[in-house]
């Protein structure tokens, strides 16, 4: 069996209960979800979801066939492997000294980190870019104090004039 | 905006009616009451159950035998989960059935009140749909979406929680009930490139099968069906629960595959080099170990529900869409290949392995079922419960035509058969109706034979006693050296007496000679339901059997000489 991380959006009916029924269907199949973002559609009778989530490569179009399957669900696409807009915005707070804060400061701006807090013994930086970038960003600040993290998760759009499912 | 005084429930009702519903099954209860009362007025008859796990499957007995939704109302907490089991028999079956479930009021939601229980976040992967009306406005709309969905695409069990101020609100009665659903396709337009695919396949294959499962039924395909295995002349299996779409008594139709199938149909799939699955849904019961299924066979699957392809088989051709639609556009692209030989092949086996028991010796379940088969006729209604009587009933009673064989094939629901006869006979009052049952099973619902008492419904109960939960019993025996484990069901009641305490006829039939005469005296009494405890032998084990999660070619025509492996890959 081999797990793999998967980008997928939804677009669905604005329905107490569809998120759970939703996740269910993650859950049967044995899908991890890794991070979930629901907002209003331009339409506000319809969210968009977009979930990453890790599972068995063979069983996804499986899942989705399930995900397009519910009433709620007007359409489910894996966008894992296509070429979208891809954003996530995380908000990491370190522990700082005087001594290291200079250094800190060198590697926010060396990823265009905003500074969004500040006092004496902490900075918070506002990170945005591909889940990757945010992973690259905390990785640099972990041999200083890494105090809090917290991601958005990813959210998607279609380039162009292509509309996103 | 006007009103007449008349609560949502009041208008609920009105538009279950025109949805051509004749009969509502259930009990009620407090949160149930305004439903209950807006019944009074109404044309439809109310069958009051015993227990609600029997209305859900009267309801679907009902939805089988006559194609129209089937109908359950209920009360909150213990009454909306007591058809948890009715829910998940349909879901796995692909039946319509409505059910309501009276709630507390909206604003008690959450709060742990009396008879309170979420039954959506309960039953979520258990139904279609489901909806927690909030909004009384909402519930003439609600209602006609419900019996939409259960009864379109691929059909299936919808619930619709109603708190009870809901359902008491007096509300207008010219409120908008139109609907829209976009994220619901119930007739997806099959593509021509993938009818044309499979027709070239199906044309070019000489050791061809056809595999016609509940779909085929469903979507009423069963002249296309006839007119494709005439001019193809294709060999035919039907599944347990496609029984019915094309004569089991046609020479071409080979029964049931898989597990307890015959075993001309599984030697068909074995050798066939494409396997046509019409509506069904390659099921464990059949593919066993899936990876191993019939590896050589090209296979097609016809199906409405995209979520079913390559689910469980890989196939090489398929075509999303209303079977009777497909295989009507398929018709003309088809061009007969040279079956000939596959077809003598097939009837030697057909003559070779055919079916068997003695009839000599101890009272056999084959007999009085094979028996009783035949004194109903080709245009009976057939319900099962679920166990060995299932297995022989599904060998023994061939079926001639769609819905007339009943029973719970997914979920293998024991307590099924009796109730969903109740539901088959409201559906159909002038036919024969049978149910064959177990001793086990029957027991889990036969508080119905008061429901079936009052309504004078004249519903012949085959009861095959053996003393036993038999099937569980022929697996200690095969797989677990006959370690008998909790399958003896010492302390079963006289169940001649026990229908004469229901006010219902009974009838006692112990030994083979009696058959006839019993069985006739049954068929020939209609003032009620009766019972025929057959006291058959105990010990008796169903074959053929492929044993679960193996391959069909490890098929057991009798009784193994040498210990067995336990079964894996399946239940
Ligand atoms: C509700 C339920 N409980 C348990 C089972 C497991 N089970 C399958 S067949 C069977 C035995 C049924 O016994 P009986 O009704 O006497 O029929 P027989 O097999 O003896 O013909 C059991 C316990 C089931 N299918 N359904
Ligand atoms: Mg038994």
């Amino acid at each position: 069996m081999k797990n793999s991380q998967h980008t997928i959006s939804l677009l669905v009916c604005n329905r107490p209960g569809a998120l759970i029924r939703i996740a269910l269907v993650f859950a049967r199949r044995g899908f991890n979800i890794d991070s979930l973002v629901v907002s209003e559609s331009k339409d506000p009778h319809y969210s968009r979801m977009n979930i990453v989530a890790t599972g068995e490569a063979k069983t996804l179009q499986l899942m989705l066939n399930q995900l397009n399957k519910l009433i709620d669900v007007v359409h489910a696409k894996d966008y894992s492997d296509t070429d979208v807009i891809q954003k996530e915005i995380a908000l990491i707070k370190v522990g700082c000294t005087d001594e290291n804060r200079t250094s800190i400061l060198q590697i926010a701006d060396a990823f265009k980190c905003r500074n969004v807090d500040i006092s004496d013994s902490t900075m918070t930086f506002q990170v945005t870019g591909k889940s990757s970038k945010i992973d690259a960003v905390r990785k640099m600040f972990e041999p200083y104090h890494v105090l809090e993290i917290v991601r958005t998760g990813k959210i998607l759009m279609a380039r162009g004039d292509e509309e996103t499912a | 905006m006007s009103n007449t005084g008349r609560t949502a429930a009041d208008v609920m009702i009105d538009i279950i009616h025109q949805q051509g519903v004749d009969y509502i099954f259930g009990l009620p209860g407090g949160a149930a009451i305004p439903m209950f009362d807006a019944l009074v007025q109404s044309p439809i008859e109310l069958v009051l159950t015993r227990h609600e796990q029997g209305a859900a499957h009267m309801a679907d007995g009902y939805a089988r035998a006559s194609g129209k939704p089937g109908v359950v109302l209920v009360t909150s907490g213990p009454g909306a989960t007591n058809t948890i089991t009715g829910l998940l028999t349909a879901h796995m079956d692909s039946v319509p059935i409505v059910v309501i479930c009276g709630q507390q009021t909206t604003g008690n939601l959450g709060l742990d009140t009396f008879q309170e229980a979420d039954i959506s976040g309960i039953t979520f992967p258990l139904v279609k749909h489901s909806y927690l009306v909030k909004n009384p406005q909402d519930l003439p709309r609600i209602t006609k979406e419900a019996f939409h969905i259960a009864s379109t695409g691929r059909p299936g069990p919808v619930i619709i929680d109603l708190p009870k101020d809901v359902s008491s609100t007096i509300i207008d009665d010219d409120i908008d009930t139109s609907f829209t659903i976009p994220g619901y396709i119930n007739d997806p337009e099959p593509n021509p490139e993938d009818i044309a695919q499979a027709a070239a396949m199906i044309s070019r294959s000489t050791k061809p099968v056809l595999m016609l499962g509940h779909g085929a039924i469903i979507s009423g395909a069963q002249k296309e069906i006839a007119e494709i295995v005439e001019k193809m002349q294709i060999p035919v299996v039907n599944t347990l629960l496609g029984k019915g779409i094309f004569p089991e008594t046609h020479e071409l139709n080979l029964g049931m595959p898989g597990m307890h199938g015959t075993a001309y149909a599984n030697k068909a799939l074995i050798n066939a080099d494409l396997i046509i699955s019409v509506g069904a849904r390659w099921d464990d019961r059949i593919a066993g170990n899936p990876d191993k299924f019939c590896p050589d066979a090209l296979k097609i699957h016809i199906d409405i529900d995209p979520a079913e392809i390559n689910k469980s088989i890989q196939v090489d051709c398929a075509i999303i869409g209303d079977a009777r639609k497909v295989l009507d556009k398929m018709y003309s692209l088809l061009k007969p290949a040279d079956t000939e030989k596959w077809l003598r092949q097939v009837a030697r086996w057909k003559r070779d392995y055919p079916l068997k028991y003695k009839k000599e010796g101890k009272l056999k379940a084959q007999h009085v079922i094979e028996e009783m088969a035949q004194l109903a006729g080709p245009d009976a209604i057939i319900t099962t419960d679920v166990g060995q009587h299932q297995m022989w009933a599904a060998q023994f009673c061939l079926t001639e035509k769609p819905n007339q064989w009943i029973s719970s094939g997914g979920a293998g629901t024991m307590g099924f058969g009796f109730p969903s006869a109740i539901g088959a006979q409201l559906a159909h009052k002038d036919k024969t109706v049978v149910t064959v049952v177990g001793d086990g099973g029957f027991q889990m619902t036969l508080c119905e034979l008061a429901t079936a008492f009052n309504l004078k419904l004249p519903i012949k109960i085959l009861l095959i006693n053996n003393n036993y939960l038999g099937m569980v019993r022929q697996w200690q025996s095969m797989f677990y050296e006959n370690r008998l484990s909790g399958v003896d069901l010492v302390g079963n009641p006289d169940f001649v007496r026990l229908a004469s305490a229901y006010g219902c006829k009974g009838f006692r039939l112990k030994r083979s000679a009696d058959v006839k005469k019993v069985l006739t005296a049954a068929m020939e009494y209609n003032d009620g339901p009766c019972i025929i405890d057959a006291e058959v032998a105990q010990q008796d084990d169903v074959f053929p059997m492929v044993p679960a999660g193996a391959t069909l070619d490890n098929m057991l025509l009798e009784p193994p000489k040498h210990k067995l492996e336990k079964p894996e890959g399946s239940t």
